[in-house]
This record gives C-alpha cells, structure tokens and sequence, in this order.
C-alpha cells in the first residue's frame, strides 16, 4: 500500500516540479547572457493564466484536436507512474519497462502531430512534420542506449537497472555507461526541444518545430500541453539522473531514506538544468537538415556503448 | 481421439461446404442476391475455419485427414499447432473481408465481372485454409498454385484501368519464379520418396549441403510470396489495383503464406539449421523493414503506401524469425521460441491491422474514387466511423500501446536484447544493430501514419471528390469494426495471446515440448524476456488519468470555448491550398534519406518576355523510382526477353512442324520409360 502512496506522491511532486524546472533553465539562461529574467515561478503564473482563459478553436478542427491534450497529458504522466524518481522497487515497475516508456511519448507525439494538421494551418502541418522528422531518427538511438542500459542489469525495467548499478557503483564508470548517458544527453535534448535541434523560446514560426505544432492551441488544452511538455523534460532529467547516477534513491521505504531521496533528485536536477542552460547558452540553433548529424552522432555514441559493454562482459 | 477427428472432419467439410456454396451461388444468383450468398458463403467458410483453428489450438490435438484423391498420397491433411494457428489467421481476415465484401463490390455490378469476383474469392480462400493443413508436398503444392491463379484473377478484376494487367504480370512472374525455387526445395527434401509426405521429411537425413541447398530455394521461393525486399517488386503494383477488401486479404493473409511455409520448412522439416540460416533471414527482415517504410513515406496513394508497409511488416515478422533460429542454433530454445512466438503474433496483428487499413482504405476509395492523398481531406467529418476505424489501425501499425501491434513489437524487441546471450560476442553484435534498424522502422511508421491519417482524414478536403463524400455503407463498417475491435482485444489480451502461440510451436523442429515460463499473469513475463509490461494496465492507467484530467479541467478550469477561423497572419478565407500536402510532410524526411531514394527532380519556369524578373509559371516534378529495383531487374529482363526471342524460332506457325516436336517427344519418352534400369 505504501508504495502505490509512494508512486502517487512522486507524480505529484514531478508535476509540481516540471514547471518550475523549465522557469529555473529559462532563468538560469538568462543569467548567463546578463538578462535579468523572469522569475523562476513564472510557468506557474503562466500555466494559471492559460487555465483561466478561454479556448478558440479552429473551424475545421475535430475531435482529435479536442481530444490530443488528454492524450498527450495522460500519456506522459503514466509515464511519471513508470520512471523510478524516489525509490525502487515500485509496484509499477512491472507494468511497463523503458521500451513502453518510449512508445507512451510517442503516443503522445502521434496525437500532437495529428493535431498539428487537424485546424488546416501551414504552421501546423511544418510543425507537425518535423516534429515527426525529428522522432523517428531519435527512435535507433533511444534503443540501442536502451540495449546498453538492459545488457548491464540484464533487465529492461527501470527499477532493476536502477537496483543494479547501485548495488554495482563501478559499473556507473564503465564505459558503455557513460557512452550511453551521452547519447542518452543529445537525445534528451531533441526530445524535449531544446536547443541546438528546437528553440523553445523561438518567435518565429519558421525556425519553430514543437511551438508551430501547438500554435492553434490556447487557454486550458495549450496549459495541458505545456505543462506536459515541462513534465517530459522532468522525466528525462530524472531517468538520466537515476539510471546513470542511481545514488540517493531510496532502496528501502523510510522516511529518512525518502527526504534523502527528494533532496538528491532536486540536486540531480538543478545540475542537469544548469548543464543544459550553459549548453543552450553556447550553442546556436542546428539548421533542420543538420540535426540528423547530430543524430546520428547520438546514434554512434549508443552503438559504442553497447559494443564496449559486449567487449568488456 | 474418435470424437475429437469427428469434429475436426465435421468444421473441415463445413470450411468446403461454405466455401464452394459462396462461390456456386455466385455463379448462379445476380445481383444484390448473389453479392450477398457470396459473401454469406465466404464469411460461413471463415467462421468453420476459425473454429477449426481455435478448436484445435484450445484441445491440442492434432487431427488428420487422408483423401485418394490425388497421386501417390492423395490429397493429406494435418492440422497441427502452426497449421491451427494460421486457420485462426485465415478465418478472421475472411470473416471480415467477407462482410465488407458485400458492400464493396455494389459499385463493380454492371461494370465488372461479379461472378467471377465471388468465385475466385471462396477458392482463394478455400485454398487457404487448405495450404496450411496439407501434410504433403503434393497437396502443399497444388493448392499454393490455386492461391497464386486465384490471387491472380482476383487482381485482374478491374482490368481495364490501367496498370492493372501489368501489376498482376509482375505478380505472376514473380510468384511463379518463386513456385519454381519450392518445386526444387521440395523435391531435394522428398530425396525420391514419391509420398512427398512431410512425415518422411522430417525423419529424412539430408547432407548438409542439401540441407543448405533446401534452405536457400526454400527463402527465395517463399520471400518472393512473403514480399522479401528485393523480391517484394509486385506488391506495391498489384495491391493497389486489386479491389480493396481483395488487398486486404491478400496483404493479410496471402503474403503471410511466405512466412507459413518459411516455418514449416525450416522449423519443422528441416528442424532449425545453422545460425547463419537466422541471420540471412534477420538481415532480410531488417533490410525489408527499412526500405518498405522508406519507400511507404515516399508514397502518396494510399493503397501504394499501405502496400510498402506491408513490405516492412513482413521484414518485421522475418527479425522474429530470423532471431529465432539463431538462438536456437546456439542452443537458447527459451529465446528460440520467444523470437518464432513474435514472429507469429505480429503476423497476427498485421493480419489485423493492415487489413483494417486497406478496408479503410477501400471505403475512401469508394466514397471519393482517388486513391491520391493530395486530393483528399477532411474526412473525418465527412465518414467519421471509417475515420475512427482507420485511426485505430494506424495507431496499431504505428506500435503505439496499448494496441496489438505495440504487444508484438515488444515481444520482437526483447527477441533481439535477449539475443545479447549468443556466446559470440561478433555474432551477438547483430542483435543491436537489427534493435536500431526496427526501432528506426517504427519511429518512420508513426510518422508515416501521421501523414496517411492527417493529410487523408484531417483538416480541409483539397478536392470536391473528398467534399462530398459520404460514409460506407453499414456491411463495410462491420467488417472495419471487426477487425478494429481485434486490433485493440489483441493488445490488452497479450498474456493470453502468448501462452497460447507458445503452445501452438512446442515440440516443433527442437522447440521445447513444453513452454516454460509462461505465466497468465497480468505482467506478460516470458522466458526470455528481459522485461515486463501489462497492456492491460497501461491502458487501464491511461483511461484513468485521461478521465482524472477532464473531470478536474471541467471543474476547475475556464470552461468559455470560441469557435473562430485557424490563424492565418490576420489573413482571412483559408483554402485548402494552404494546408500542408503529403508531399511537404515527407520533405524532410526525403532530403535526409535522399542518398537512398536518389530522386529526380525537375524544375522548368516560364519567365515573362519583358523581363526574367517576372516569373508567368513554375512547374516542379520530382519523382522517386526505386534505383535498386532497376538495376536488379534490368538485366534479368534483357536476358529473359533475349531468351524469349530465341525460343520462338521455335514456334513457327507451321502445324507440321508442331506435329514433329510431338513424335520426337513421344519417341524419347518411350525410350526413357523403356530404359533398362
């Protein structure tokens, strides 16, 4: 019973977290171009705003515009209930393991894109297209770093890769884990459309991928969307802080054990936001027809991993 | 044992009854009439052999049955586990494409041959249901060419438009090079038993070198039929010309045939082989997998895109497959038989799926007469049921959970990370790279089916055709509906949808007897497997926050909704034109893979003759042929026609001359026959 309070309680912490992760990388970015910025509880103010608004809706839309934020919300947080953020084991581990983690945010991004054509807009069907691009060449290298991460704990859960590499601390080190985190790093980052492969903060449809994709969405389904969004980021923050770097998740449900556990996830946090902040300060923006490049420099990187993992067994 | 072959003969002659009596009566009766005895025919045939199958498979028995009708053994028939498990196939493709049959071929009467529609349908599935029980080479044989002559026909139903004639050539040619390959396979496997019973086969020790020989015609004739890639040529002509719940059986069930026999042969005749056997089937699979959605998201027909993924569906089915025998070969038959039970439950599923698909598709093609994207849209308003229904078998194809499709490519997926324990670090060195290509595979297919479904059902129709559509009559939803209600029953029924395939391959060719480690647990945990998952609870969750989140948006959310034009930059009077085309949404896809589809383009501007600063007209072509095909193709046509041209010295016309071939015939026949041995 504990446990499934446990899981509940880590999805409302994620999704009372995800905004304010998002504000604190926007923040922390302008800090480091010498902006002043806004707030880091901005998205909140901005995530009320847009509850409170009225919803204009396309002429030509479907149900499936109505119905993708549900979608696209549900899907990710399901996946919340999935991804180890405290401790392990969770009842749900068994439910799904990172190969259903994957395919249920790409449900989520089946329904966006559908959406994305559904009103009939340029922008949109742009959006919805690169949006797609940009997914399927993911996809080689989400699962071949999924290989490298399941031939180490001889597992593809989540809670059991975890439990292995802290029963293992080595392992953390060993090179097919580290290639891995690294591949793992650049296609977080076309994930959850950041910088070099999205601008999140772009104002110009034609340089935009998921922003053109939503831009028919308003008042409380773009709050669906956007805060899903924050949540996806938070997710793939988490599952690179835990599965590469395990320590500070609970392994035994006490309370001392658990504030630990919330404090190292904070901690996970605020560094994986600072290293994307820095890293979105450096780099500019990859021309669309170059993020394969990068993506297939992920790809060799997850290869290496597993292949360095069979040398090394 | 008495009543249980009772029974199997009683479903048996039901299958012929019905079968023969849908395609009598499609002789006999006209009209709205004979459509519907046809149909009522075709879909009692499916129903018989649907029982039969799940009958068998449920009892575990193995009923068999041996008819003199034929030649040496006669006509003999064995239904075992696998042979159970493709009836299952047969008969839920037929009872769906049988419904919606009904309603599909209204628009032919008058304009095509109804009679013969019906009677080449009920043989094609009669010679189904027979080719995966026959138990020896003769009848195997026989009723393969029927399902090749009938699947034929069937193409050329609407044979004067065009490039049909053409398409059901190539589906000749090709279907019957790959028969030729099987008649050698089985006669190197029969090694002069004139039984030809599989029986004998099996207890037959061959050299290796025969057996490798058998293999490899085996693979050849069977890919050909499977749509192997570069042998799947035909598939893309010849489904799209074909009527469309025709496709769907043919892309559902007579392309699974190749995967049919592929398992017969080298699973249960020659009893697994070496691992390179696996890996040239999972090297295809991969290849096959790749290129048919690469060449699907290329594709603006609807039934052309649906056929490359048929295509890919298959090469996925072959990895299945392909891991198999390759675990099995380093002695892993745990993971063996994980790899032969997704094969099988994909093939299942796409039997499912793409059928749903190309009935869709069909309804579209009736209700608009284009099979062109580009001239499509909105029709989601227009047919909302097909819509959903579509909708349904795209996120299917597309892997998404909770949904059959998303079940099998796991299972295909934990096939391959548990193929990491082949003892040989270069050999196991395969698995991730066919991991990377399957899951490039299936990220390509969501996007693919986020072209097929928003260019075709969503937004603005682009043609006045798609302006008035109108939804399909009820008998075509039901056979939709069907398959749909299967698509989603088979996703949250994994657990029991495994066990269940576990036991139709045990025993077979080295599996184990038994198999071990299937649980009927909520997890779907199978040995092998390096993970868990539950559909069930997936989708479970997924209802349940979907549901959360609307009843809390509805309480405490600004519930005010506006309905107002889509944002055009303050510019007024959207038009279709300004939606994006499937060819846009493929863009950036093409210019990525372009080295792969090397396309020619072609831009030719008319200027105004005042100025070359003024542009009167712009026409862009651009079109993608598939080079490899051309250059595996070429040369082999030159040679088959330069061949052609030096037999017909041989027909020369001259009756006296024919009447020579015959007496010299004649004389070396009795010369042979007389020769002393």
């Amino acid at each position: 019973m504990t446990g499934f309070l446990l899981e509940a309680a880590q999805v409302l912490l994620a999704l009372a977290l995800a905004p304010g992760l998002v504000g604190l990388i926007r923040w922390m970015k302008a800090r480091l171009q010498n902006r002043r910025g806004a707030p880091v509880r901005q998205p909140y103010l901005e995530l009320r705003k847009l509850f409170r608004k009225e919803v204009v809706l396309s002429t030509n839309a479907s149900w499936i515009f109505r119905a993708a934020p549900f979608v696209v919300f549900a899907s990710t947080v399901a996946v919340g209930f999935l991804v180890p953020l405290l401790a392990v084991p969770l009842p749900f581990d068994e439910v799904g393991d990172l190969l259903v983690v994957v395919y249920l945010l790409l449900l989520g991004t089946f329904f966006l894109a559908l959406a994305g054509l559904d009103p009939g807009s340029a922008f949109g069907g742009m959006g919805s297209s690169r949006e797609m691009t940009v997914a399927a060449l993911a996809e080689p290298t989400l699962a071949v770093a999924i290989f490298a991460l399941a031939l180490g704990a001889g597992s593809t859960n989540l809670g059991q890769i975890v439990g292995r590499t802290m029963a293992d601390p080595l392992a953390a080190v060993s090179p097919g884990h580290l290639l891995a985190f690294a591949a793992l790093f650049i296609v977080m980052l076309a994930e959850t459309g950041r910088l070099p492969v999205d601008n999140p903060a772009t104002h110009l449809e034609l340089t935009m991928i998921h922003e053109a994709m939503v831009l028919e969405y308003s008042g409380r389904y773009l709050a669906l969307i956007e805060w899903a969004a924050a949540l996806k980021l938070l997710i793939f923050f988490a599952l690179l802080g835990n599965l590469f770097v395990p320590w500070g998740v609970a392994a035994t449900l006490t309370p001392t054990a658990l504030s630990l556990a919330v404090g190292a996830l904070l901690v996970k946090l605020v560094v994986l936001a600072a290293a994307v902040a820095i890293f979105e300060t450096r780099v500019a923006k990859l021309r669309l027809f170059r993020v394969p490049e990068l993506l297939s420099a992920s790809f060799v990187l997850a290869l290496l991993a597993v292949t360095s993992s069979f040398l090394l067994r | 044992m008495t009543s249980d072959l009772a029974i199997a003969h009683l479903l048996l002659g039901l299958t012929v009854f019905a079968y023969v009596g849908g395609a009598l009566a499609a002789l006999s009766v006209r009209g709205a009439a004979g459509r519907a005895l046809t149909a009522i025919g075709a879909v009692a045939g499916s129903l018989a052999t649907l029982a039969l199958g799940l009958w068998s498979l449920g009892a575990g028995v193995t009923p068999t049955l041996a008819l003199p009708v034929l030649p040496f053994s006669g006509l003999a028939l064995r239904v075992d586990g696998l042979s159970a498990f493709f009836l299952v196939v047969v008969g839920v493709a037929g009872v769906a494409v049988g419904a919606y049959g009904f309603g599909y071929s209204a628009h032919y009467e008058g304009r095509y041959s109804l009679r013969l529609l019906g009677v080449t349908l009920n043989l094609l599935l009669l010679s189904l249901a027979i080719q995966v029980t026959a138990d020896n080479a003769l009848t195997f044989l026989m009723t393969w060419e029927m399902m090749s002559v009938a699947a034929y026909v069937l193409v050329l139903t609407e044979h004067d438009q065009g490039g049909t004639v053409r398409a059901a050539n190539w589906y000749l040619g090709v279907t019957h090079a790959g028969f030729a390959a099987l008649v050698a396979a089985f006669l190197l496997l029969s090694a002069g038993d004139p039984t030809t019973s599989f029986e004998a086969m099996r207890a037959a020790s061959l050299s290796p070198g025969a057996r490798d020989a058998v293999f490899a015609l085996a693979l050849l004739g069977f890919s050909a039929k499977a749509g192997i890639v570069p042998l799947h040529v035909w598939l893309p002509m010849a489904h799209p010309v074909a009527p469309s719940h025709v496709s769907a059986l043919m892309s559902g069930v007579v392309i699974k045939m190749g995967v049919y026999g592929l398992l017969r042969v080298t699973l249960d005749l020659l009893g697994g082989g070496p691992a390179w056997w696996g890996g040239v089937v999972l090297g295809a699979g991969a290849i096959s997998a790749l290129l048919g959605v690469l060449y699907a998201l290329m594709e603006h027909d609807l039934k052309r895109l649906l056929a490359y993924h048929s295509v890919e569906n298959v090469g996925i089915i072959f990895i299945g497959i392909g891991a198999g025998l390759m675990s099995q070969s380093y002695g892993l038959p745990g993971l063996a038989l994980l790899g032969f039970v997704a094969a099988l439950y994909h093939t299942l599923n796409h039997a499912c799926f793409k059928g749903l698909l190309f009935l869709g598709a069909g309804s579209v093609l009736q209700a608009t007469h284009t099979r062109n994207m580009e001239e499509l849209g909105g029709l989601i308003k227009r047919m909302p049921r097909t819509a959903l229904f579509f909708l349904v078998g795209s996120a299917a194809i597309s892997a998404l959970p909770p949904l059959n499709g998303f079940a099998s490519e796991w299972l295909v997926f934990q096939a391959l990370l548990g193929g990491a324990a082949i003892p040989r670090p270069e050999v196991a060195l395969v698995m991730p790279i066919a991991v990377a290509m399957l899951a490039l595979t299936s990220g390509l297919a969501v996007a693919c089916f986020v072209k097929a479904f928003g260019i075709t059902f969503l937004a603005l129709p682009r043609s006045t055709a798609a302006e008035n559509a109108r939804e399909a009559p009820p008998s075509m939803q039901v056979g939709m509906l069907m398959l749909a209600i299967l698509c989603i029953a088979l996703g949250l029924g994994a657990s029991l949808v495994v066990p269940a395939l576990g036991g139709a391959l045990a025993g077979l060719g080295g599996l184990p007897a038994v198999p071990i480690g299937f649980s009927l647990e909520m997890p779907l945990r199978v040995s092998g497997t390096v993970g868990e998952m539950s559909p069930v609870l997936v989708a479970a969750g997924l209802l349940l926050l979907g549901g959360i989140t609307w009843i809390a948006l509805r309480l405490l959310a600004d519930r005010r909704l506006r309905v107002g034009e889509t944002w055009g930059c303050g510019r007024f009077g959207q038009t279709p034109r300004m939606e994006y085309t499937a060819t846009a949404f493929a863009e950036p896809l093409r210019r990525v893979f372009a080295e792969v589809y090397r396309p020619t383009q072609d831009l030719s501007i008319d200027f105004h003759p005042a100025s070359r600063y003024f542009v009167e007209s712009i026409e862009y072509r651009s079109a993608i042929h598939p080079w490899f095909e051309q250059a595996l193709y070429t040369p082999v046509l030159r040679l088959l026609r330069g061949a052609a041209h030096r037999v017909r010295r041989l027909q020369a016309g001259s009756l006296h001359l024919y009447l020579t071939y015959m007496t010299i015939v004649l004389v070396v026949l009795l010369i042979v026959a007389r020769w002393p041995r």
